[in-house]
């Protein structure tokens, strides 16, 4: 029964997509057949629990999200000022696209790479130095918990003051903001390891790098990844919003003020949408990284084929 | 050694930890005073007194500790409230819409939250997208949403507000799907060995037993709304606003205002946050018992 209105959206969806343009109320009539039966079909494939049906079900979810779209956008004519439909995104998308690598480039390359490496290592080089004293690690926790809700990308226009419109000033602002993600990681990666497990160390009259090496940082790693993660996606994200305030003519951030600014809606969107691979490659990199290092961590064995109650 | 075990057992923790804190900030203020003092020419005409000339140069590159606390206070205390030269007067313009897209973001995350919960199809089909999505700098749509809104006739707080909301909405979902399925599947079992209908078990056990993951989430959801109504300041050249102030101060390269706004911006996200903490601390029974 499932698997028929599966047949019958795929249908209904092609036919729609093939007529939209000539009779609309039509396309409009197959789509919302489409929809019924495809979310009903998709409800039926979200039971199975085999690993092919937890990555399809996402990825038909937003096939059918991106053919509503569509057709939606296309059969109720909706200008292109308030929302382009993906066909358009996507051509856009391929016709900007030298231009749009050019702009990943300065504004990765040049700006959330350089803040992200310097900022991260800067903060876990500070949280380390800080494990060693108990009494400063008592005040950083308020402290970075204030930090932590600071707009701290407001300081965009200080560093280009400072630095000038190029990728310095940006690479700085990233550095600020992913300082205290890693620092914060390593103080309570650092604390992972039980007094029990550091005392044995102490038994073996392993010195502080023998423990950091052999124990301490094999068991902060699951904070430092997240540490990384989360950098990851605040670099990229403090890079382009320091860009709104001014760059060169290169860059994610400068190509989506520059394009709203012409009005040329499906230009911003091809912007996100290399911005939004762009953060999704480098997380989906990381997580790899972790599972790959991390394998033995309970938080990498356990939940993933378990059911939810 | 033996000075410190007394220290360390007749002092109270509160204590401890604020003498931590003052200790933490004076090595910053050394580090910021040493840098001012390195950084900024001396000015033509030094004022008399006996901090460093070259703290009260009009146009520092570093601007000095005092220097920044008078500009601070001036801002905030300088200007009646409603003359647009008040720092207050534009932290209320921001806090009002990131209040609006914080509520907007409670409501809409927890109503996900409960629809993903109680569908299979949204958990399997959405959730991953929603944990995608946090991946992807959203922030880099808050010009286009502002335009769009513009276009369509909404200007002012509206655009600022979804701005907001869409950036603060995803901490909620997310803690909130933790939270409503942390009743553990004995207790959703007793309740239906009591006969209770899905909304009853909703109210009685999934709600309440998820408010220890709410607060967390709001705390980090309120953090991201002010950050989306700064930034959604930026792109129109709203009039006011502390992003809008941020923009002016930058375009006029005006660094004493930019600190202040920094200072002001930074104490209104403290602020809303901490009010968060004291809720969360008034509802007792209600706090995490992990």
């Amino acid at each position: 029964m499932k698997r028929l209105a599966g047949i019958v959206a795929v249908v209904a969806g092609i036919a729609a997509l093939a007529i939209v343009g000539i009779a609309p109320p039509a396309a409009l009539v197959l789509s919302a057949v489409c929809a019924v039966g495809g979310f009903y079909a998709l409800a039926g494939l979200a039971e199975i629990e085999s690993r092919p049906a937890v990555v399809l079900t996402p990825a038909l979810f937003a096939v059918l999200v991106l053919f509503l779209w569509e057709v939606l956008t296309r059969g109720f004519a909706i200008p292109m000022i308030l929302l382009p439909s993906p066909g358009i995104i996507g051509a856009a998308f391929w016709q900007m696209l030298p231009e749009l690598l050019q702009d990943v480039r300065q504004t990765v390359l040049y700006a959330a790479i350089p803040g992200f490496l310097i900022g991260t290592s800067l903060g876990l080089l500070a949280g380390a130095l800080v494990d060693r004293s108990p009494f400063l690690q008592q005040g950083l926790l308020p402290l970075s918990n204030f930090a932590s809700v600071i707009p701290i990308v407001g300081v965009a226009p200080i560093m280009i003051m400072w630095f000038g419109f190029g990728g310095e000033s940006k690479a700085a602002v990233v550095i600020l903001i992913t300082f205290f993600p890693a620092f914060v990681n390593m103080v309570a990666g650092l604390g992972q390891a039980s007094r029990i497990e550091r005392d044995l160390m102490t038994s073996y009259a392993a010195t502080y790098w023998q423990t950091m090496r052999k124990l301490r940082l094999p068991a902060a790693l699951p904070f430092l990844f997240a540490a990384l993660k989360i950098n990851a996606s605040l670099s990229l994200i403090g890079a382009i919003v320091a860009e709104f305030f001014g760059t060169p003519v290169h860059g994610i951030g400068f190509r989506i003020s520059a394009e709203i600014g012409h009005l040329a809606l499906d230009h911003v969107w091809a912007a996100i949408l290399i911005a939004a691979l762009v953060g999704s490659i480098s997380y989906a990199l990381l997580a790899a990284a972790e599972r790959s290092v991390t394998f033995w961590h309970p938080s990498q064995l356990s939940g993933r084929t378990r059911p939810r109650p | 050694m033996n000075n410190v075990m007394t220290f360390r057992h007749t002092v109270p923790g509160w204590l401890r930890q604020a003498a931590s804190i003052a200790v933490i900030l004076c090595i910053v203020l050394a580090i910021w005073s040493v840098a001012a003092t390195l950084a900024n020419p001396a000015p033509s005409d030094p004022e008399p007194g006996w901090l460093p000339a070259n703290w009260w140069n009009d146009r520092p590159i570093l601007p000095s500790p005092p220097q920044v606390a008078v500009a601070t206070w001036n801002g905030l205390f300088g200007y009646p409230v409603s003359s647009p030269r008040s720092l207050i007067f534009h932290a209320g313009v921001t806090l009002e819409a990131a209040l609006a897209g914080f509520a907007l973001a409670t409501i809409i995350g927890i109503a996900l939250a409960t629809a993903i919960v109680h569908s299979r199809l949204l958990d399997k089909g959405l959730l991953p997208w929603v944990i995608v999505s946090q991946s992807i700098p959203v922030l880099a749509t808050a010009p286009m949403i502002v335009v769009v809104l513009g276009n369509a006739g909404f200007t002012g707080l509206l655009p600022k507000a979804v701005i907001s909301a869409s950036l603060a909405f995803f901490p909620v979902t997310i803690g909130m799907c933790k939270g409503l399925r942390a009743a553990g599947s004995a207790q959703i079992e007793l309740l239906h060995t009591y006969n209770a209908s899905g909304s009853q078990i909703f109210r009685k056990l999934r709600w309440p037993a998820a408010i220890p993951y709410l607060f967390p989430a709001l705390k980090v959801a309120m953090a991201l709304a002010i950050t989306g109504a700064i930034v959604g300041e930026l792109p129109t050249g709203a009039q006011a606003g502390l992003g809008a102030r941020l923009l002016i101060a930058s375009y006029n390269g005006l660094m004493l205002l930019m600190w202040a706004t920094l200072v002001v911006a930074s104490l209104t996200a403290g602020l809303s946050v901490g009010v968060l903490t004291l809720i969360e601390r008034a509802l007792p029974r209600f706090r995490a018992s992990q």
